[in-house]
């Protein structure tokens, strides 16, 4: 039951051109971006390089911020994917047809999650075509970009729940959206607070997501990063069952 | 009894914060029958549908479909429900088909059965020539039936339609309504209108609710019985007096009405039979001849004024009170 609402919400975003000009503009900037990087390495950096033992290489100095850009603009993109889920389904009326049928909460919340990850893979599998395209010139160090993609997917997975709980709680699809990417924002400001020198905090870095994406970014696989991502996707989903399971009950 | 009915619900109460929008209702549909869910607007219809649909809980009360109670096994009793609720929900990105298919399969319709059910409903709602055309550009009237097809699509026991006829040409709305007389055959349906000749053309029986409480609930053949022909209007081109027709037999009592036309209370036919004779032998010249009938909008405006009247008067009292 749950693929099978998966299957049909991956199709209702398809069927919108949302998905296509999301995925469109997000990897035209990328590819911008890394035209960039690229260049600035070939023109400055590479030469500067040359003869220092252990110096970073083009996986660290154009792939990384590659990825790290891919999550900072998600940040604004994701909101407007499940702005959908819940909110807009709610204004168009349709969310009636999901809780009359003889399905539990947490399977229409679920189906849906698991949508949004299927959406979310699309877009890495095309982001990993950037690198791709360096791995005919040059060596790559291809256990780093596997470690960012996966720290980008836990990152862009943990956007997608809380922009579900979000989107489940309103009516209106904008300002579900505006509330996701505050929220979202919230938490980045968070991360630059607590790494600030004069309001240094650890528990700030803690909280924050893009505190355990860079780890991923340098390679570094902590299981205690895969575990706060995990964790903060499985509260916000729990967090949206309980809501709508609420709203049946009461207002 | 409450064990074959396929739907009962017994004193639901819904509250939205302080607001009572459903008091200590109680419900009843047999298989085969069409019951049709009067009121004005606001009188807490579509509260009613959604909580016996399993899209609301109720404050309080019990509710049970075909025997699984809604609250405690959900999924199993909405397995036997059918529901189309005041706005169709349905996705315009997609073709009717799809949609369909897709209703299909959230109804848990193997994926094998899903076209043949899919095929038959879409003949049954007048679907068959739009199936490939996407559902947001088709007309209103064309989503409605999307919308009811929906609801049929995993042939359910329990039909609840919530006003279904809205926003159709009257063609379609016969077409509806010859459906709908064929569903009540083997199936249970409540709908819910504030049309009145809806409810006479298509429901077996009516309860009809006002500001959140059942104020009238018979079948419409109990209705027809038991509120028959009580009165005659009566008009005459030379009007005799008065006592002449209270002295008829049969005759209860008189009421001039305006415009010269005498309102005629009695007990039997023979009263009828009295009248145009004696019209006849003392040349009063019988213009009109009308046996008053109680229909349903008089029964139905009857309760919603006596309603209103006796709360204004209450609120009247209130306020000299305090």
């Amino acid at each position: 039951m749950i693929l099978t609402i998966a299957k049909a919400e991956l199709r209702r975003m398809f069927y919108s051109p949302l998905a296509w000009a999301t995925l469109a503009v997000v990897l035209f900037i990328l590819g911008l971006l890394f035209l960039i990087l690229v260049d600035n390495y070939l023109t400055t950096i590479q030469a500067q390089l040359v003869g220092i033992p252990g110096a970073p290489g083009v996986t660290d100095i154009v792939l990384a911020p590659v990825m790290l850009w891919a999550g900072v603009i998600m940040l604004t993109v994701s909101p407007l994917q499940t702005m959908r889920a819940f909110s807009e389904e709610r204004q168009q009326g349709s969310l009636t047809l999901l809780t009359s049928a003889p399905l539990s909460t947490t399977e229409l919340v679920l189906g849906k999650y698991l949508a949004l990850l299927v959406f979310i893979l699309v877009l890495l599998g095309l982001l990993a075509l950037i690198p791709l395209s360096l791995a005919g010139a040059t060596q790559l160090d291809w256990g780093k970009i596997m470690a960012s993609l996966l720290g980008l997917f836990l990152l862009l997975a943990s956007f997608s729940a809380a922009g579900l709980f979000i989107s489940s709680q309103t009516k209106t699809p904008l300002i579900a959206a505006m509330s996701s990417f505050g929220l979202l924002m919230f938490l980045v400001v968070l991360y630059m607070s607590g790494s600030a020198e004069s309001t240094a905090s650890d528990l700030f870095i803690y909280l924050s997501h893009f505190g355990h994406l860079l780890p991923f970014l340098q390679g570094l696989f902590d299981s205690s990063d895969l575990i706060y991502y995990l964790l903060f996707s499985a509260v916000f989903l729990i967090l949206t069952i309980r809501r709508l399971d609420n709203e049946r009950l009461q207002r | 009894m409450s064990d074959d009915a396929l739907v009962s619900a017994d004193n639901i109460y819904r509250y939205y914060g302080q607001y009572c929008a459903v008091e200590n209702l109680r419900l009843r549909l047999q298989r085969g029958e069409v019951l049709g869910l009067l009121g004005p607007n606001g009188a807490g219809k579509s509260s009613t549908l959604q909580m016996l649909s399993g899209n609301l809980a109720p404050s309080a009360g019990q509710i049970t479909i075909n025997g699984i109670d809604l609250l405690d096994a959900p999924k199993r009793a909405k397995a036997h429900i059918g529901y189309l609720p005041e706005h169709p929900p349905l996705y315009p990105d997609f073709t009717v088909d799809e949609y369909l298919r897709y209703c299909g399969r959230l109804h848990g319709i193997p994926r094998a059965r899903v076209k043949p059910a899919v095929d038959e409903v879409k003949v049954r709602c007048g679907l068959s020539e739009t199936g490939r055309r996407l559902i947001g550009n088709l007309s209103k009237g064309y989503q409605q039936r999307v919308g009811v097809a929906q609801a049929l699509i995993h042939s359910p026991l329990v039909i609840i339609l919530d006003e279904p006829t809205v926003g159709l040409d009257p063609i379609q709305i016969r077409e509806i309504r010859a459906l709908i007389r064929v569903l009540g055959k083997s199936h249970g349906v409540i709908l819910s209108t504030h049309i009145l000749p809806e409810v006479q053309a298509v429901c077996d029986r009516v309860q009809i609710i006002h500001a959140g409480r059942t104020v009238f609930n018979d079948s419409l053949s109990g209705l027809d019985k038991r509120h028959g022909p009580k009165g005659l209007i009566v008009a005459f081109r030379s009007p005799p007096a008065m006592e002449a027709l209270r002295a008829l037999p049969g005759v209860e009592s008189i009421e001039p009405l305006a415009s010269g036309r005498v309102r005629i209370v009695h007990k039997g036919v023979m009263a009828v039979d009295a009248v145009v004779k004696a019209s006849v032998e003392s040349n009063w010249g019988l213009q009109e001849l009308t046996p008053e009938r109680t229909t349903l909008e008089q029964i139905f405006m009857d309760l919603v004024h006596r309603e209103q009247d006796t709360e204004a008067q209450d609120n009247a009292i209130a306020r000299a009170a305090s």
